[in-house]
């Protein structure tokens, strides 16, 4: 098989898994639906692997597949660009992608709409692959709303539910702040540079440097506001403060699309889309800066809402949040390749985290609260194990995955040249501190200590009449019952995981990050030194993992542990204690410090005030009233008088011919 | 058979005037009940036309029978696609004849004939051939539409259609003596180099042009020339109003290209002035007459009158990508026209047509496969991307922009919307009203297969619309230059 035809094989397959899914999963069947697509998107990964293992060999490609349409001297295609980068994103894609389809199987079992999901799935892997390995802002913007879009089918995937409803609906709205923004860089490039093509406009982007932009009043450089926009956009999709608010409450989707959409791939296509873009990002200081402040107050302050959380699900999306925020830092301090190797490591251990904290839940029977947990570790061993492994590496344990990622990113801050980076630094810093504590706290309530399950919690257990409810997925444990361990669909994905969560960062460091991996698809300028200097220090995976002993990053981590084994195991009356002590910044934290309160007040409230001025005078009066009644009215008028000239006598109908002719001799005589 | 061998190009005309009479006479021999097998025979043979037309193809253009005939590119697009459209027509009419006692031999024959005379059309190079062509082609639908004998309808349908087409004969038959007049030749090539020589008598050339604009619109349906299309359309039996509506307008493009544009050119600036004059008010008429209209058919007819003005728009923006967007335009036309009257034709049994808008309240409860593909047709006769509907009238209306015809353009745009009000009703009732009938539709598997793949068509040439309209391109480029 040509390269070619295998590069299309990695889209087209998850998409013709989610057409025969979707359209007939009916006729499939539930079994045959979650075969095909299963089968779809594992041919998709095993060709992403060959063509990983063609592009180790230096076999790149750029080029057009499809001339979609030309409009004047633009023309808008298909194309793909397989490079190093490409490459990467599409191997982590497609393997977290299948390890969901999998453990979807057990994990949705008993859910009506089980095609639907798998259709999903496949769509948005699709779509995702779309983003990736395009070679055009054009291809780019499609992939970028097409997950956008499956995104909002599945938060609100289960759409009897209220919840469900208003989160995919605040997903969207959220996400169209990003893309306008998003959309508007695209159109600046486009003026600019007369191109959507990546190479082009690369290209030419340093001679475009010193560019000033066209807003009146104000004296922007062109590529800040390139820049700028773009990154509006990144913020939109990978929740960076202040659009961040949808990504907690997406959680009301089922959880494997918790772990694949907002957490392994879609959040990250930000992050990866600004590393695409470091060409551009690289000539604008002030745009790095804000790129890392915006990353820095993410890390920080989400991470402290994920210590009040009690949703399991919830604690784990603050927790992407925060690490978002570092993969925004690096990019700041010009570390692309930190951030992709951080997009990556932790694509594989949040997946798993999730995915773990999906199997609590089954085994919970659909109760998400870690209050009613607790002591699960000897019913659900390997739940249990596979979801330390990833809170370890979440933490930056030495050795594991996430320590070289998120190790290299604050080393990177530090060694940045820009005038913020020292705020940026103590927050990530901080940042350390609060992941190890939320992420032990979570993992002691849910597998340590007393058992607080199977107690009647529930006050709605009495409506179990309406079996409407019980596909509401709000069951919890029975008084008595105990959990119990998920079936093999969902531990081997756990398992399959947990591998590279351990062991990827210390195999993979040296060649992402200072070998030549990436070398061709990020461009660093000079003047940017983190990664250079980062070089300099490293000896070896071994060496790092060792000499972080001296470092006190890892024991900013180990006191966080330290704090939450003594809150939440030992002593497990101090926080009720410290709630109660410092109401007023418990009260900030319940509440988001505002954000929901504040867009529900002033953007939503505000839209409404004004729409509703629209709709009363402008449409209501103007529109519908004048303009369109209106004009009805004349055409209903004009055609009312029109179908009277069709008599139905034949010599009126020879009669219209003559003066037909007439017409066109009197035209005649006035052309000469 | 030196000379057999020179007659390659016009084999699928011979092969199908053979065929017509061995229709003829097996149709003889063949009982009502066993019908069938005349109408397997009339699609063998139209596949056997459309075999031999793609054997015989080559490239460039041939000229033979004292050069009355021509075999060019455009010809062989055009002459396949009428194969096809054709072929499809008898398809959806088998079941609604056979309900209605009119699936007879006769009706077939003369949609073979029928069918022979638009290829002598597109073929021909010559006054006297394309004369021909024409009356063939319009000899063979009167009778179509008189077939039903018993109905007072369509016997007037057919009678007014008959008088009006002998009044545009003779129109067109002045003016191309008129022609003859000045050039002293009926040949296409040798008016077209007549003309560039300049001619004596200049006025006497014009005047005979406005006598051929206006039976060229009358075969197009054009205003002030339209009064007969209501009329037929409504009149006639829907299968014999598909037949009438789709694959001669083809033959009617062709026709257009031929007279004005081949033989005609350097008078562009005389019939480009006409053809506006025509296209705006074929615009304006059809779309605001069509909105009053309950019954479909001639909501159809009128929305034919509307389409009609835009093909005339691409021709007379007389450059390339004029006439190929209109050539684009005149096939989706077609294929479009097909879906909508086959729906007709699907949702209609015997005693009842389905003709009337509130026949189609409520058919997504009833079908929503069919609503859906209604759907589809709805949108690309509007206009609505990504249906093919809409490229049609994008690149008319580019290439009208491109030849600076930009008032043209803007009101073309404006009656495209107010037109869009009657397509957008259509699908207002089936998916928001609730059904009149519930009295299931019975679903033949062939023309619910076919209808299937006419909708999808509709939507997959809109998202890949590059290979019909290079093929459009291609085949005008090549039939203009070599000439």
């Amino acid at each position: 098989m040509s390269n070619f035809s295998l590069y299309l094989l990695v889209p087209l397959a998850p998409l013709l898994g989610a057409i025969l899914a979707g359209l007939f999963g009916k006729v499939l069947g539930r079994a045959w639906s979650h075969r095909v697509t299963i089968a779809l998107v594992a041919v998709s990964f095993f060709a992403s692997l060959r063509i990983f293992q063609d592009v180790l060999d230096g076999h790149t490609f750029n080029g057009a597949v499809y001339q979609w349409m030309t409009s004047g001297d633009i023309s808008l295609e298909v194309g793909f660009l397989i490079d190093h980068l490409t490459v990467l994103m599409m191997l982590v894609v497609t393997f977290v992608s299948l390890m969901v389809h999998i453990y979807t199987i057990g994990y949705m079992e008993e859910d009506d709409g089980y095609q639907r999901f798998f259709s999903y799935i496949s769509l948005f892997t699709f779509s995702m692959l779309m983003l990736v390995m395009a070679n055009n802002f054009m291809q780019l913007f499609f992939g970028w709303e097409a997950v956008g879009l499956v995104s909002y089918l599945l938060i609100g995937f289960w759409f009897k539910r209220e919840t469900a409803i208003y989160a995919n609906l605040k997903a969207f709205l959220v996400n169209r702040v990003g893309d306008f923004g998003f959309l508007l860089g695209i159109g600046l490039i486009l003026m600019v540079f007369g191109s959507l093509d990546y190479a082009t406009v690369f290209a030419s982007a340093a001679s475009h440097a010193n560019d000033m932009a066209p807003i009146p009043g104000v004296s922007w450089n062109m590529m800040t506001a390139i820049c700028i926009l773009l990154f509006i956009g990144a913020m939109g999709k990978s929740a960076q403060f202040p659009l961040h608010v949808w990504l907690p409450d997406s959680m009301e989707g089922p959880t494997p699309i918790s772990a694949l959409i907002h957490a392994a791939t879609m959040v990250t296509a930000g992050i990866f889309m600004v590393s695409r873009m470091s060409p551009l990002f690289e000539l604008s200081d002030t745009a790095l800066s804000f790129v890392m402040v915006i990353g820095a107050i993410t890390a920080l302050f989400m991470g402290f809402l994920g210590i009040i959380q009690n949703d399991i699900k919830r604690v784990v999306a603050y927790s992407t949040l925060s690490q978002l925020g570092y993969m925004t830092c690096a990019l700041g301090a010009s570390a692309y390749s930190v951030a992709i190797f951080h997009l990556m490591t932790h694509a594989f251990f949040k997946a798993l985290l999730f995915l773990a904290a999906g199997s609590v839940i089954i085994g919970m029977h659909h109760d998400q609260d870690i209050r009613n947990m607790g002591g699960l570790r000897k019913y659900m061993p390997i739940t249990w194990i596979t979801f330390l492994i990833g809170t370890l590496a979440l933490i930056g344990t030495p050795f594991l995955s996430g320590f070289y990622s998120k190790d290299s990113i604050i080393e990177a801050v530090e060694a940045s040249g820009l005038p913020v980076k020292d705020f940026v630094y103590i927050a990530l810093r901080m940042g350390v501190f609060v992941t190890a504590f939320y992420s032990f706290r979570l993992y002691f309530l849910v597998f340590h200590g007393t058992e607080r399950f199977g107690k009647a919690h529930h006050d709605h257990h009495g409506d179990h009449a309406d079996e409407e409810v019980a596909a509401d997925h709000h069951h919890g444990l029975a008084p008595g019952q105990k959990p119990h361990e998920s079936s093999w669909v969902v531990t081997l994905p756990l398992v399959l995981l947990a591998i590279p969560s351990l062991a990827i960062g210390y195999f993979t460091i040296e060649p992402i990050l200072y070998g030549s991996f990436l070398k061709d698809a990020i461009h660093v300028i000079g003047s940017h030194p983190a990664m250079a200097e980062l070089a300099e220090e490293f000896h070896g995976p071994a060496a790092k993992a060792l000499a972080s002993v001296f470092d006190s990053t890892l024991w900013f981590a180990i006191s966080g542990v330290v704090m939450a084994w003594f809150f939440y195991l030992k002593r497990p009356d101090i926080p009720e204690k410290i709630k109660q002590r410092f109401h007023g910044i418990y009260t900030v934290l319940e509440r988001k410090y505002g954000f929901d309160e504040f867009n529900d007040w002033f953007f939503a409230g505000g839209a409404r005030l004004v729409s509703r001025f629209l709709w009363q005078f402008g449409d209501v009066k103007m529109i519908d009233g004048m303009m369109v009644n209106g004009t009805a009215r004349l055409v209903g008028m004009c055609s009312g008088i029109v179908r009277r000239f069709q008599t139905g006598y034949i010599y009126h109908y020879a009669f219209s011919m003559i003066i037909g002719v007439f017409v066109l001799l009197s035209i005649r005589e006035l052309i000469g | 058979m030196t000379y057999l061998s020179t007659l390659v190009p016009a084999y699928a005309e011979i092969f199908l005037l053979v065929m017509v009479c061995a229709i003829l006479i097996v149709d003889l021999f063949v009982t009502d009940p066993n019908r069938i097998v005349t109408y397997l025979l009339v699609q063998l043979t139209l596949l056997g036309c459309a075999l031999i037309t793609v054997s015989t193809y080559q490239p460039g253009v041939v000229h033979l029978f004292h050069n009355t005939f021509v075999d060019d590119m455009m010809s062989d697009v055009l002459k396949l696609l009428s194969y096809l459209a054709m072929s499809m027509a008898l398809v959806y009419s088998r079941h609604y004849l056979m309900a209605r006692g009119l699936f007879t031999g006769e009706f077939m024959v003369l949609a073979l004939f029928a069918l022979l005379g638009m290829m002598v059309m597109i073929s021909a190079s010559h006054f006297i051939s394309l004369y021909i062509g024409l009356e063939l082609l319009s000899l063979s639908l009167y009778a179509m539409v008189a077939l039903q004998r018993d109905s007072a309808v369509a016997t007037e349908a057919a009678m007014k259609y008959f008088i009006l087409g002998a009044l545009a004969s003779g129109l067109l038959l002045y003016g191309m003596s008129m022609l003859y007049g000045a050039t002293g030749s009926l040949d296409v090539n040798a008016i077209s180099a007549a003309i560039s020589h300049g001619v004596e008598n200049k006025q006497l050339l014009t005047f005979g042009l406005v006598f051929i604009v206006a039976g060229l619109a009358f075969k197009l349906g054009a205003v002030p020339f339209h009064m007969w299309v209501p009329d037929v359309y409504h009149g006639a039996p829907t299968a014999m109003t598909l037949i009438i509506g789709s694959a001669p307008k083809l033959a009617a493009f062709a026709f257009v290209m031929r007279l004005l544009v081949e033989s005609m050119q350097p008078l562009m600036m005389h019939w480009s002035g006409m053809l506006a004059i025509l296209a705006v008010l074929s615009m304006a008429l059809g779309n605001i007459s069509a909105i009053a209209q309950t019954n479909l058919k001639r909501m159809f007819a009128y929305s034919t009158i509307a389409h009609m003005g835009f093909l005339l728009l691409g021709v007379l923006s007389g450059n390339i990508d004029g006439y190929s967007s209109a050539m684009f335009y005149a096939v989706v036309y077609v294929l479009m026209s097909l879906g909508g009257f086959g729906m007709i034709m699907l949702l209609s049994r015997a005693g009842f047509e389905a003709d009337n808008l509130d026949d189609f309240k409520g058919l997504n409860q009833r079908s929503p496969w069919l609503a859906f593909i209604m759907l589809l047709l709805m949108f690309s006769m509007a206009g609505v991307p990504p249906t093919v509907g809409f490229y049609a009238k994008f690149s008319v209306l580019q290439a009208a922009v491109n030849a600076g015809h930009i008032p043209l353009v803007v009101m073309a745009v404006l009656f495209s919307l107010i037109g869009a009000f009657y397509y957008l009703r259509i699908v207002k009732l089936m998916y928001f009203d609730a059904p009149e009938s519930h009295v299931p539709i019975s679903m033949q598997p062939d023309s619910s297969v076919l209808i299937s793949f006419n909708g999808l068509a509709v939507l997959l040439l809109g998202i890949l619309p590059g290979n019909l309209m290079a093929v459009c391109a291609v085949s005008v480029q090549q039939s203009l230059l070599l000439h």
